[in-house]
């Protein structure tokens, strides 16, 4: 089955799209491109550097941009998939959705108008143990973003290695935060995966941090060899 | 052992992540064996060992598995408590001679307890996750125990420990797993057929 990913550049789609490459065809990567920073249903921070990840993934990009309007979002999708569609020959989306009901259930929606198969492989994951499985798989991604009290500006840019990883454990589990994220505590940015054939190197970074809310612009990046 | 089944479209598909492991999961943190098998793949030998199973869900797109019903004759004489959810549902109907129809419906809805059962016991109210492209005309020999806006939501064999809900469990309402898999312990408490015949010296 030809597949497309809906791709944010982050752990949780780059994993997705990983676990589906093992048993179909990903055919392209799949982007909406919000213009609207508080986007209800799509990623945002260094969103306009996916381009770059697909072609260290070695796979082709769909674009499309949204307005990043609550109810809009869902026709953006629609054109995006219709899109993939028409260019790929795809027969169905990959979303990386762990527990959002809102955003599964209006990605299946969509899809279900379109005629697409859809297919969540994280859905109802324990966040811990999948954390762990995304770093010992080889996955290299850092915090692009953060939007909780108990996560400070020192998050911005670090690193989700082993001594991260632990302290986040312990830090979601103080403040009953979403380990992985998906309430928005944190976004993240995949500098490097098993199916990409080249990593993506930083060269230039900004951060921007203000009341419990920050984010990790990356203003220039280029792929290097692994 | 709890035999927990895969109806999607192929062995290890994409969607067993989706449908079947949240189900495996529910199973070993209540202390039980997940056996996970293809619908297609069933052995004899499984169904002697298990104590109960569970027939997953699968995407919204795949209904296969109405074309392989003949993969589920072994309900009608199964001695132990069954849950079919949502896809496991349509496939417990249809053997059973209900119908299933067109009824799309994607997203939360609020559920209402229309009838009386353990499973459902103490819980007038709630909402579920509901992921379904076709809705179940239940057959005479069902009872209906909830229903949604959308339709019938869950239903039980009047005389055999044979439950179906169409709404997703797994997602926010684990709950109604963990209390089948109680039903399934409770040997000899009239949810398991092989002591309630062991009882009549069957």
């Amino acid at each position: 089955m030809r597949l497309g990913v809906l791709f944010s550049g982050g752990k949780d789609s780059s994993f997705a799209c990983w676990k589906a490459m093992g048993r179909e065809e990903v055919a392209c990567l799949i982007t909406v491109l919000p213009r609207n920073p508080e986007s209800y249903l799509f990623h945002t921070p260094n969103i306009h550097l996916a381009a770059l990840q697909a072609d260290a993934a070695g796979l082709p990009l769909v674009s499309a941009e949204s307005a990043g309007v609550e109810e809009e979002e869902v026709a953006d999708l629609s054109r995006a998939l219709s899109l993939a569609v028409r260019e790929h020959g795809i027969e169905g989306v990959v979303t990386g959705a762990i527990r959002s009901v809102y955003q599964a259930a209006r990605v299946q929606r969509v899809c279900h108008a379109l005629g697409l198969w859809c297919f969540n492989p994280l859905w109802q994951r324990d966040e811990e143990e999948y954390l762990e499985e995304v770093v010992s798989s080889g996955f290299r991604f850092l915090v692009s973003g953060v939007s909780a009290a108990s996560l400070g500006e020192a998050w911005l840019g670090r690193e989700m290695d082993r001594e991260a990883l632990d302290e986040l454990k312990a830090l979601a589990r103080r403040n009953r935060m979403n380990p992985a994220g998906e309430g928005g505590e944190y976004e993240t940015f995949v500098l490097d995966a098993p199916f990409f054939r080249k990593r993506i190197e930083i060269l230039k970074a900004s951060r921007e941090y203000r009341g419990d809310h920050g984010m990790y612009r990356i203003d220039d990046a280029r792929l290097e060899a692994k | 052992m709890i035999l927990v089944l895969d109806l999607s479209y192929r062995p290890g598909s994409l969607s067993a992540d989706e449908f079947v492991a949240p189900v495996e999961c529910i199973v070993r943190e209540e202390g039980q064996t997940p056996q996970i098998r293809h619908y297609t793949g069933v052995a004899r030998e499984d169904l002697e060992a298990a104590d109960g199973a569970i027939l997953c869900g699968t995407a919204l797109k795949d209904t296969g598995y109405l074309d392989g019903l003949e993969s589920f004759g072994w309900l009608t004489s199964f001695p132990h408590p069954v849950l079919g959810i949502c896809a496991g549902m349509q496939a417990i109907a249809r053997i059973f001679g209900g119908t299933v129809q067109e009824g799309v419906s994607i997203g939360m809805a609020e559920v209402e307890v229309t009838g009386e059962d353990p499973l459902f016991a103490g819980r007038n109210r709630f909402t579920a996750y509901e992921l379904h492209g076709l809705s179940v005309v239940p057959p005479a020999s069902f009872r209906v125990l909830a229903v949604s806006p959308s339709g019938v939501q869950a239903i039980r064999h009047r005389e055999m420990p044979v439950y179906g809900v169409l709404f997703h469990p797994e997602v926010r309402n684990e709950w109604l797993v963990r209390r089948f898999l109680s039903l399934c312990r409770q040997k000899g408490s009239g949810h398991n057929r092989r002591d309630e015949e062991g009882k009549r010296g069957i």
